[in-house]
């Protein structure tokens, strides 16, 4: 036991030492180091090769450990928003309504349907910018640069639509408690129905490039398979879980934000190898357009907050010509609202799968203690035994697959 | 028969008896503690027993209560969830501070070891019967438990920032 | 016919020109050439990693500016563009990849969290990268838009137009490095 608490090179070194093939041939330590072309993020692999095949591996993680939940107890609630943005960057706008929730759920507040509506269209926006990032780059892993080039200014097009809704394109820091900071304007409304005319073509053009691709069959079937019952007990969750053949999907489970009006599919895979989870997410991509059409088609009229002074903060120009909206900027910022003492736990799927929250509060305007359960952190346990047996570049294409994103595996 | 909170709460009780305590329900979530070397028992027939169906570790983290009884210092929080019946539960086991330590959970739930890792980086939890008890996201020349109500957030050392400017005093950070 | 007056080549530099010749200094030729062909190491670890991914893609496109191949491997890249945290258990292996790359190197640091540490005042995060290497262009932003981080990629182009051929066997330079302990 205590042999595996050495570092892995030293473990394998022994190995190559005491094992020789019968040609004479050696076996080899490979390092997929953290700066690496292919790995999407800064994770560590050290891989024992046979040749150009794996016979075991062990990940090291933490390169980017940037202590967010440290952070979290020491900053008041509107200041923990810019730390969610920055874990699953790919898709933010999830990340951020997660939080909002979370924070509702506490504090016992009710959003109004428009704000429901609202969130359920900017976090399936985000699933699909999400979604786009790891399909076009497990094209560009597998050698096919093409569909990222046309898929990437879409997402171009996607971050326009944040800007018009929150002003930033990357880490929106979108919301408040209880809805949204301002109204959507009108051309953010365009730009969404401009995009749900232009995208759905393209979308359809990079799926006929790869999907049913030959070469892109034969790097991506069988590789990095995994059973469902090894998923489950993995705590896979999101694309990763539903391609090994498992429909867990808390938008269903447990609906948050009005999900149970709309009307969807779960897309779900058979073997939970690469090209499952390839086809699991372009099927979800297509499930998302579905919902913001219909969520646009439904949406409706209404407050875009809810009527909480004590915990939304108002417009910066109210505040500086209205008493009781410079009060209670006041009392939000000084942290002079009432907090109850209280832990809950709100998850959300993410792109990746489900994204948990787990607030303790003491009363004050810091958490007492903040969890988020990360689901890359979780499902990236399982890459060794997925790749054990495979060629180095299947590794790599099941790397990609699987969709890790560092700032969700760090924290 | 759907699972509700007192079928749980008596199964519970009549298996486990003392082992078993404190059950309430906090939001929409049944939370109990659990005496720390029971939990593996518990965690087993809570997975494998024919009623209680609770398939999927979700999370599991630890907390540190320094202003706590000693014996109350350290927890451990796991979430369970059951995916037939959608029920979720909250376990909490306390750990006492000058021996915080409690069986791991890694043989039932694979996604506990690395989580298991992240709460000995994090708080100093020993997880008996680990595989690879070491620490994952810090670094791993690293002495201290960083998410320890007394270490600080900031990093002592640097020079760059003036502390004066962050409102931050020998008091309050 | 279009009537745009774009210009599509590198202004010529000071020099005198003839019949079939154009005399101009060493420095200025090496200086333009370098200039318009940085070829960078991205070595991108959070999200101004995505916000490079995009400057890379079509709508932004870096690789107009000389930048058409991203080279991963540090003997071969000019510019190393450090993009997202730098928590301090990847420091050394930063230092490793600055070390690695051959002369003349530059680098740009692309992003808040790689100027200074960002908004992570944490014991775990490096608090800027010029702590271990030498920076020649900051961009600052959470995430810079690509149009700033083809701005920070234009001053060095600058920079890099204007060094003197002597610059990296000077006494300064050795110095500069020598701060940082860098052989």
């Amino acid at each position: 036991m205590s042999d595996l608490l050495l570092p892995p090179e030293l473990r394998y070194a022994a190995i190559i030492e005491k094992r020789k093939n019968e040609d004479g041939s050696e076996l080899s330590i490979l390092n997929l180091g953290p700066t690496h072309p292919a790995t999407h993020g800064i994770f560590q692999n050290i891989l024992l090769m046979d040749g150009e095949r794996i016979i075991d591996g062990e990940g090291t993680v933490g390169y980017i450990h940037r202590a967010f939940e440290k952070i979290a107890e020491n900053r008041p609630f509107y200041q923990i928003t810019p730390l969610t943005d920055r874990m699953n960057y790919c898709s933010s706008p999830i990340n951020n309504m997660g939080w909002w929730m979370t924070l509702e759920k506490a504090l016992g507040i009710e959003v109004p349907k428009r704000a429901q509506y609202l969130r359920v269209i900017v976090m399936e926006l985000a699933r699909i910018s999400d979604h786009i990032i790891c399909n076009s780059v497990l094209g560009v892993d597998t050698g096919a640069l093409t569909g990222f080039l046309y898929v990437f200014q879409y997402r171009e097009k996607i971050y326009e639509i944040y800007e018009e809704i929150c002003g930033a394109r990357l880490t929106t820091n979108m919301g408040r408690i209880g809805g949204f900071e301002r109204e959507w304007s009108p051309l953010a409304f365009e730009k969404l129905n401009i995009l749900l005319e232009e995208f759905p073509p393209i979308w359809r053009e990079f799926e006929n490039l790869l999907a049913r691709n030959r070469i892109f069959m034969d790097r991506t079937i069988n590789v990095g398979p995994i059973s469902a019952e090894r998923a489950i007990s993995y705590g896979f969750t999101g694309p990763n879980l539903r391609a090994a053949g498992v429909d867990y999907d808390i938008r269903v489970m447990q609906p948050y934000s009005s999900y149970e009006d709309f009307d969807f599919e779960i897309p779900v895979g058979k073997s939970g190898d690469t090209y499952d989870r390839f086809c699991v997410r372009n099927e979800e991509v297509w499930q998302s357009l579905s919902i913001i059409k219909q969520a646009l088609a439904k949406l409706p009229e209404g407050a875009y907050h809810a009527d909480v002074p004590d915990y939304y903060l108002p417009p910066k120009d109210e505040v500086y010509h209205n008493m009781e909206a410079l009060i209670y900027h006041f009392k939000i910022v000084m942290g002079e609202v009432p907090v109850p003492v209280t832990e809950v736990y709100h998850p959300v799927e993410g792109g990746n799968g489900e994204l948990g929250f787990y607030l303790v509060t003491d009363g004050s305007r810091t958490a007492y203690r903040l969890h988020f359960r990360r689901p890359c952190f979780i499902y990236y346990q399982a890459f060794n035994e997925m790749v054990r047996g495979q060629m180095l570049s299947d590794a790599i294409a099941t790397l990609s697959s699987l969709n890790v994103i560092a700032g969700e595996l760090d924290a | 028969m759907a699972l509700d909170n007192s079928t749980i709460h008596q199964t519970l009780a009549d298996q486990f008896a003392t082992a078993v305590s404190d059950f309430q329900q906090i939001h929409d979530i049944l939370t109990f503690e659990i005496d720390s070397n029971a939990i593996s028992e518990v965690m087993l027939f809570l997975r494998d027993d024919k009623v209680m169906r609770f398939n999927f570790l979700t999370t599991l983290c630890g907390m540190h209560f320094p202003d706590a009884a000693e014996e109350r210092q350290f927890a451990v929080v796991y979430h369970m969830h059951n995916w037939i019946d959608n029920v979720r539960i909250r376990i909490k086991c306390f750990l006492p501070a000058s021996n915080p330590e409690i069986d791991t959970v890694s043989d039932l739930f694979a996604s506990a070891n690395w989580q298991e890792r992240e709460t000995y980086d994090f708080f100093g939890i020993i997880f008996k019967g680990h595989p690879q008890l070491k620490r994952i996201l810090n670094m791993d020349e690293m002495v201290s438990f960083p998410m320890r109500k007394e270490f600080p957030l900031e990093d002592g050392g640097r020079t760059d920032k003036d502390d004066r400017f962050f409102g931050r005093t020998i008091d309050n950070c | 016919m279009s009537d745009s007056k774009i210009i599509t080549n590198a202004p010529a530099p000071e020099g005198f020109s003839g019949e079939g010749f154009f005399a101009t200094k060493l420095s200025d030729v090496v200086g333009m050439a370098r200039a318009n062909s940085l070829w960078p190491l991205p070595f991108a670890t959070s999200c101004c990693g995505i916000e490079f991914m995009a400057t890379m893609a079509s709508h932004y496109d870096v690789a107009r500016f000389g930048s058409e191949r991203m080279s991963f491997s540090p003997r071969q890249a000019d510019m190393l563009l450090v993009m997202g945290t730098i928590a301090k258990k990847m420091a050394p292996i930063l230092r490793q990849v600055y070390e690695q790359m051959a002369e003349p190197r530059w680098v740009i640091s692309v992003g808040a969290c790689a100027c200074s540490g960002g908004i992570f005042d944490t014991y775990s995060v490096l608090q800027g990268i010029d702590k271990i290497i030498p920076v020649d262009v900051y961009v600052p932003g959470c995430p810079p838009r690509p149009e700033q981080i083809l701005d920070g990629i234009m001053r060095l182009q600058d920079l890099v137009r204007t060094e003197s051929v002597r610059r990296r066997s000077s006494h300064e330079y050795t110095e500069l490095l020598a701060s940082y302990n860098i052989k």
